[in-house]
């Protein structure tokens, strides 16, 4: 089966004055129809640039310097704006962190619902307000018949997401591409919102790419998990595998750093140092500079993706060295 | 626990605590200016930010204080520290009350034992002064170093103290990643020497592997200082990890008080057992998560009786119209009119 998205070899650049700098490089995942895919990492690994330049949001001078982007196997990162535009909402849904700026604040929420409705299908005024009635209900805001007409600032946050939620959906979207969306939630409100995207895309058949930095809604939600490092995916896999038995050494690093609800320790785990910026990205594998297992081939040579047992790991100590890029 | 875990059952806290906060409560006035008030007819409104809020932090215990946005965590860690003055209830700490107007000269010797942690190392420090000013100004506020060579002993053994390089010193705080700002926040809650440490959000501004850095440093420098910890967060997970004793907070009120491990075992509060549920389980058990229900109410007009009501499935009529008041439950203290009758 095509799978809903397939990125290959990604690599987006901002020049500056000082040079190029490579936000993301070589980022390659499918996701298949249904499937639900994580995208973790720390700030600065380049989750949220691999989204935006999905859906061909890269502010200029910004840009897509190599690799493709395929939509049911067509190419969408070279479209003209215009086509792309209408790709955007319809084919591809989106949620952001904070719904106070997604929303117009100047619009009640049923007017910008129904904005996007009719932008992409050809349903009467009538039929698109219908229509977002029943999203709104579907997305569990009590008394929609009446909350439809209110302004967002009349919502909580909660309700807030939840409205945004319906926004993604509203033309059915294939795909539906979620930057923390719970981020800016309390834990209660977090949980229901995780549980309503997780419903909402089953439903609509749907495949999510959701953005995060929290290992435990990934943990939740997602089917399989790409953790990324420096704009480079270290490793993708089944959720199960990534987290309970974690190849890469910074995966490894990163799920012993997080504190456990479930059992006592005296001493977290923790990486030293911190992801580098984008001007200084070391030479070879980008973490080999904090890595406990780092030996000959990391600071020169750059693994690539490799399949390992259920996942694929970018990683010299899966893979075998490379004598003849040594001998060089 | 490595530390000075207290035995179940030892809600009733040690002979002498450190911190004692009685009856603690903050409102703060939110009404319109008088002129709209006047003309709109409008009444005054009053928000509630913490009311009645009691608890006592033994000597080098971490107490922490949980709870959703709103619920008051903050400012009951900015009365504790002085920041804002309490509408009612006091602060005793180590036997000096800091409200009362005698014990001015005892307040101010006070005041140089406690220090306070921000969360966001990006807002709380001057980014036009240098690090080492940065953590020097407490050594020269208090009069603890006085030649030059002396504060710059200090400040580069403060430094070393958090992991960072003295030769830093000279560095801008823009000039340094989160993790490294945090520490620089340390160092200068470090330098006059306190005992009590309020720390409001440390690490919720920070990456996961950078918060794990500064967790283990604080609990190194508690075991190496002797520090008391107040620590204020939202994440159960971080305060599993560093508490001693936990107190949860909704709309202002303390609504569990109990030692961590209990808590976490055998939560009380319907609020306690919610919040403890709504966390994503990472340890893929695939334990069955009851679905939370509503959201938290609007502090300026909160629900009558005891404010958690709407949300709670344990809920009956009495919980509508009667604030119910701490009782004892084990080894930890609960407000709750259900666990109080023994039917939950």
């Amino acid at each position: 089966m095509t799978p809903v998205l397939s990125v290959q070899n990604l690599r987006v650049e901002f020049p500056t004055r000082r040079g190029i700098l490579t936000a993301i490089d070589d980022v390659s995942f499918d996701i298949a129809p249904g499937e639900v895919l994580g995208v973790v990492g720390e700030s600065g690994a380049g989750k949220s640039i691999t989204g935006t330049a999905i859906i061909g949001l890269i502010e200029p001078p910004g840009r897509i310097a190599s690799g493709q982007v395929l939509l049911r196997g067509s190419r969408i990162d070279n479209l003209p704006p215009d086509e792309m535009r209408r790709i955007r909402g319809k084919r591809i849904g989106m949620v952001f962190q904070d719904p106070l700026t997604s929303l117009n604040p100047l619009y009640r929420i049923g007017e910008q619902l129904i904005e996007t409705i009719r932008t992409h299908t050809t349903l009467s005024e009538s039929a698109a307000r219908n229509k977002a009635l029943s999203l709104l209900e579907e997305v569990g805001i009590p008394a929609p018949d009446t909350r439809i007409d209110a302004y967002p600032h009349q919502f909580s946050g909660g309700m807030r997401q939840r409205v945004v939620l319906a926004l993604a959906l509203a033309a059915e979207p294939e795909l539906v591409i979620a930057d923390e969306p719970t981020t800016a939630l309390d834990v209660s409100v977090q949980a229901q919102i995780i549980a309503l995207l997780k419903r909402l895309c089953a439903q609509h058949g749907a495949a999510v790419m959701l953005i995060t930095h929290d290992m435990g809604v990934i943990a939740e939600t997602a089917d399989r998990v790409a953790v990324m490092y420096a704009g480079r995916i270290a490793e993708i896999g089944p959720v199960r595998d990534v987290i309970k038995q974690p190849l890469h050494p910074y995966t490894r690093g990163l799920m012993g750093s997080i504190p456990s609800l479930a059992h006592d320790s005296d001493r977290l785990v923790q990486i030293p140092g911190s992801m580098p910026r984008l001007t200084a990205i070391p030479s070879g594998c980008p973490f080999h500079p904090r890595c406990p297992r780092a030996f000959t081939p990391c600071p020169t040579f750059r693994p690539e993706l490799a399949p390992e047992q259920k996942s694929e790991v970018a990683c010299w100590l899966y893979t075998a060295f490379p004598v003849t890029a040594a001998a060089e | 626990m490595s530390m000075t875990a207290p035995a179940p059952g030892d809600a009733v806290e040690p002979a002498k605590p450190l911190v004692e906060i009685k009856g603690l409560g903050r409102v703060f006035d939110v009404s319109k200016p008088w002129l709209n008030r006047v003309t709109e007819r409008l009444p005054r409104r009053l928000l509630t930010a913490a009311a009645d809020v009691t608890f006592s932090i033994g000597k080098r215990e971490t107490f922490a204080l949980v709870g959703e946005s709103g619920s008051g965590k903050s400012t009951v860690a900015k009365m504790v520290v002085g920041l804002i003055a309490p509408t009612t209830g006091e602060v005793i700490i180590d036997g000096v009350s800091m409200s009362a107007r005698r014990h001015d000269s005892e307040r101010r010797r006070l005041r140089r034992r406690i220090q306070m942690i921000f969360q966001d190392p990006y807002a709380s420090l001057n980014p036009r002064w240098r690090a080492l000013d940065i953590i020097a100004e407490p050594l020269r506020a208090f009069g603890i170093a006085q030649s030059a060579t002396q504060i710059a002993q200090q400040v580069g053994d403060l430094l070393k103290l958090v992991g960072l390089d003295p030769a830093d010193g000279t560095k801008y705080p823009h000039e340094f990643s989160g993790g490294q700002r945090q520490r620089i926040a340390i160092a200068r809650a470090l330098a006059c020497n306190p005992e009590f440490i309020v720390c409001d959000e440390p690490t919720s501004a920070l990456d996961v592997s950078v918060q794990a850095q500064i967790l283990n440093l604080m609990r190194d420098l508690q075991d190496r200082f002797g520090l008391t910890y107040l620590f204020i967060s939202h994440n159960l997970a971080v305060v599993r990890h560093m508490a001693n004793r936990i107190g949860v907070m909704y709309l202002g009120r303390l609504v569990e008080v109990a030692p961590a491990r209990e808590m976490f075992a055998k939560p009380k509060h319907p609020y306690t057992r919610m919040l403890l549920d709504a966390v994503p389980d990472l340890d893929l058990t695939g334990r069955k998560r009851k679905p939370v229900e509503g959201e938290v109410p609007n502090p300026i007009d909160p629900p009558p009786g005891c404010p958690f009501h709407p949300r709670c499935p344990f809920a009956f009529e009495r919980c509508r119209v009667e604030m119910p008041l701490p009782t004892l439950a084990g080894a930890a203290t609960v407000r709750c009119h259900a666990v109080e009758e023994g039917r939950i």
